[in-house]
């Protein structure tokens, strides 16, 4: 569908930008990527009075249109690339009332462009309440632009914005801020001259920004370098000059448009909130709370959702078995694809959770105090404040962590969060420590209370944490900073969440997962499945033709049977060959190629390990239970020394594998999508198979 | 002195930047010279602090913020 009229939504961070764009599009918004950068890029459509529609596009929140980190930067490319599929004929400019000194920066920068403008003065109702006092039609004289009222939360003002958008002037009508030209004037000239420019500030603008402009080409960044050079142009003098110059036009227009009241801020009920909030004791305590209320949460709430979302699966799948005539097709249907979305769509429950949860942190703004108080440890081990709730989410699910690892500003921070995330002990290992454990360590109580097996997961769980901030903290010093790292973060006022906006957060972000990282997802689940359920020349025909012999027609029950034909079909397929092969690499891990096949068929995902288990030990009964399974895999010999197959060393080496390896399809198609190269995922691939093999060897002849 | 050196409470004004790209950022953020600035609170581990400044809270680490000199 195509708009009439695109319109950019330009704003500080806080300013509730987003509760706009919300109130402005409602569900019809899609989330994307901006080419090249990992921030958001929501777009939207708004039906306007006079029957158009406009298309909006919210550009990520910055305080200055001079970026301080590569996402910001992507508001002055979008303002200025004309004739792109996102150059914006008019933007809307959305301001703080309560802080209007501040967002009137950003306001005359990008009014200097020369683009068509309006102004939504946001938060009135609060400004109003805070003493503020401020003639909206005197500000709109001075500025030439049209200003409207708004309250984006309580959806006041917004059809008197719509109208706005609709009758909005196609040319530019704004004054003159400061005198552009003053600050580099042979430079604004000739750049004008040679490359073009719509004004002086656009001029200017690519004088400072051309090093990252997709638009220009190399000749015409390479021109503009050298005309830098030839006019002596500092970028951070001039930029140091601008602001002050602009400062000091935004003081000349509040003089007389705004009258704040002298109170004193203490009083300020935020205030009394950060009290306790960030108090060197309570602050830490209440966080831990909120931190284990949080993962309490992901793993409770998401429980019944979960098992509804894969019972339904295995009814579709029985369903669907009735009627598709069996053959491969079927199987393939079955067996690959929908077992395949069953396994994207079971993540739903906890992605929305966790999200509705981060949504929440950071409406209310606790979140800009959560990096408060943890950066000074999070900096020491290469990590941002802002890192522990994707740390602590990992625990129960990498994928949804690592989608929120975008809530970290800094370039370098983010994907160091990102690389170790998986490393904390998730939800899926849980199964796979379960049997292990229970293989191995007794069930008995040390110095009366603690439990060994107890002990055993803890320590896994413990270990797993550690592991991530060791590997951070060396990714430190490998990962080069390509932004210098600034802290200087505005700490909100503490405001109710907007429940739309959870709700909203919710339903997009699982989305966009089931929209792209279930590509790869349903990809590498049918590959497996190819692998585990066909085998090489005619081996499959020949389980089938020598059980179909009376000897064990007879013997054996039908249920047996069919147990014994799927163990030997398994071993005797891709995956069994695969396993034979990779046996000599994993035989110094204790591993025999049984265990290999269960390394293979895990690969998409941890849990499958305990299945594969019990079809590999032909286990009778409901595979599910657990001991089952159990007294199968303790019985079992290794077929080449004929010595139990899992003794402590061995279990402890595959819980080493498990708790470091890369085993999860869904971790890798996310962490592509939130780095956009496949460098990252393969490097983290790379460097947890690393470990996880290292950690097994040694755990094995330790104990061995 | 710095605007580091204050301690919670105490107010200063901004005389100039020993940062110039530092500058650049702080005076973005409002924190221009012959504005005063408040120390509001000190994180619960010492560093970062919060300031308050042209009617809003702002936080940012000693080191930034020790690049800052007060009148």
């Amino acid at each position: 569908m195509k708009a009439e009229i695109r319109v950019a939504l330009v704003g500080n961070p806080n300013t509730g930008k987003s509760t706009l764009f919300n109130a402005l599009t409602g569900l019809n918004q899609k989330i994307g990527n901006f080419p090249g950068v990992t921030v958001d890029k929501k777009t939207g459509f708004c039906p306007l009075p006079d029957g158009r529609r406009a298309e909006i596009i919210d550009l990520p929140g910055t305080y200055s249109l001079y970026p301080k980190s590569k996402d910001e930067s992507i508001v002055f490319s979008v303002l200025a690339e004309k004739g792109s599929d996102l150059s914006p004929d008019l933007v809307v400019v959305i301001l703080d009332a309560t802080n209007l000194k501040r967002n009137l920066l950003l306001y005359t920068q990008v009014a200097d462009l020369k683009i068509p403008i309006i102004i939504a003065l946001n938060m009135m109702d609060m400004a109003t309440k805070a003493g503020i006092d401020i003639d909206v039609n005197l500000l709109a004289k001075r500025l030439g632009v049209p200003v409207v009222p708004i309250s984006a939360r309580k959806e006041q003002g917004i059809d008197d914005l719509k109208k706005l958008i609709a009758y909005a002037n196609q040319v530019p009508l704004q004054t003159d801020s400061i005198y552009v030209n003053a600050l580099a004037p042979a430079l604004i000239d000739d750049i004008t001259e040679e490359i073009g420019a719509s004004s002086p500030y656009f001029a200017l603008q690519l004088a400072h920004q051309h090093e990252h402009l997709k638009f220009l080409t190399p000749e015409q960044s390479d021109r503009i370098e050298e005309l830098e050079k030839k006019h002596s142009f500092h970028s951070q003098k001039a930029q140091a000059a601008e602001t002050i110059a602009r400062y000091n036009y935004i003081n000349d227009v509040l003089y007389d448009t705004v009258q704040t009241p002298q109170t004193a801020h203490e009083e300020s009920l935020s205030n009394r909130i950060d009290h306790i909030l960030t108090h060197k004791i309570f602050g830490f305590i209440i966080f831990m709370m909120v931190l284990l209320f949080m993962f309490q949460s992901i793993f409770a709430w998401s429980a019944y959702p979960m098992s509804l979302i894969e019972n339904s699966f295995v009814w579709a799948e029985g369903a669907l078995r009735d009627i598709l005539p069996p053959g491969p097709l079927a199987d393939l249907l079955i067996d690959g694809v929908v077992a395949g979305l069953s396994g994207v769509l079971v993540f739903i429950p906890q992605i929305a959770i966790l999200f509705a949860f981060i949504s929440i942190l950071e409406d209310t703004g606790y979140m800009s105090r959560v990096t408060f108080m943890m950066d000074k440890i999070m900096r020491k081990v290469g990590l941002n404040g802002k890192s522990v709730v994707p740390l602590i989410g990992g625990f129960a699910c990498a994928v949804p962590s690592i989608m929120s690892t975008r809530t970290i500003e800094n370039w370098k921070d983010r994907m160091i969060t990102i690389m170790v995330t998986p490393l904390v002990a998730c939800s899926a290992r849980l199964p796979v420590y379960t049997l292990l454990i229970a293989l191995v360590v007794p069930n008995k109580n040390i110095w009366w209370i603690f439990n060994l097996q107890g002990l055993a997961l803890t320590g896994m769980y413990v270990l797993s944490l550690v592991s991530a901030v060791l590997v951070a903290f060396v990714m430190k010093f490998v990962l080069k900073a390509r932004e210098r790292g600034y802290f200087i973060m505005e700490l909100p006022v503490y405001r109710m969440p907007r429940w739309r906006n959870v709700g909203l957060s919710m339903f997009e972000r699982s989305k966009t997962f089931v929209l792209q990282a279930g590509k790869v997802i349903i990809a590498v689940s049918v590959i497996l499945w190819v692998l585990s359920s066909y085998g090489p020349g005619k081996r499959f025909e020949q389980i089938e033709k020598r059980y179909s012999q009376p000897q064990f027609t007879q013997s054996m029950t039908p249920d047996s049977l069919k147990r014994v034909i799927s163990t030997e079909k398994l071993e005797n397929s891709y995956a069994g060959v695969l396993g034979h092969v990779i046996e000599p690499v994993i035989k110094p891990l204790g591993f025999d190629w049984k265990i290999g096949i269960a390394l293979i068929t895990s690969f998409a995902a941890r849990e499958v390990f305990v299945g594969t288990m019990a079809t590999i030990y032909s286990v009778e009964g409901d595979a599910d239970r657990i001991d089952s399974v159990q007294d199968k895999m303790r019985k079992a010999r290794n077929p080449n020394t004929g010595q139990p197959a899992f003794t402590l060393a061995v279990a402890f080496s595959l819980m080493m594998f498990y708790a470091f390896a890369m085993q999860c399809a869904s971790t890798v198609a996310v962490v592509y999508r939130e780095t956009k190269n496949w460098r990252w995922p393969a490097a983290q691939f790379a460097y947890m198979t690393v470990l996880a093999y290292t950690m097994a060897f040694l755990a094995y002849h330790l104990l061995k | 002195m710095t605007l580091e050196q204050l301690e919670v409470g105490e107010t200063g004004i901004v005389k100039e930047f020993t940062d110039l790209e530092m500058s650049v950022k702080l005076m973005e953020m409002g924190c221009l010279p012959g504005e005063a600035i408040k120390v509001s609170r000190v994180a619960p581990l010492g560093d970062p602090i919060a300031i308050h400044v042209s009617g809003y809270q702002l936080s940012l680490r000693r080191f930034e913020a020790s690049t800052i000199v007060l009148q």
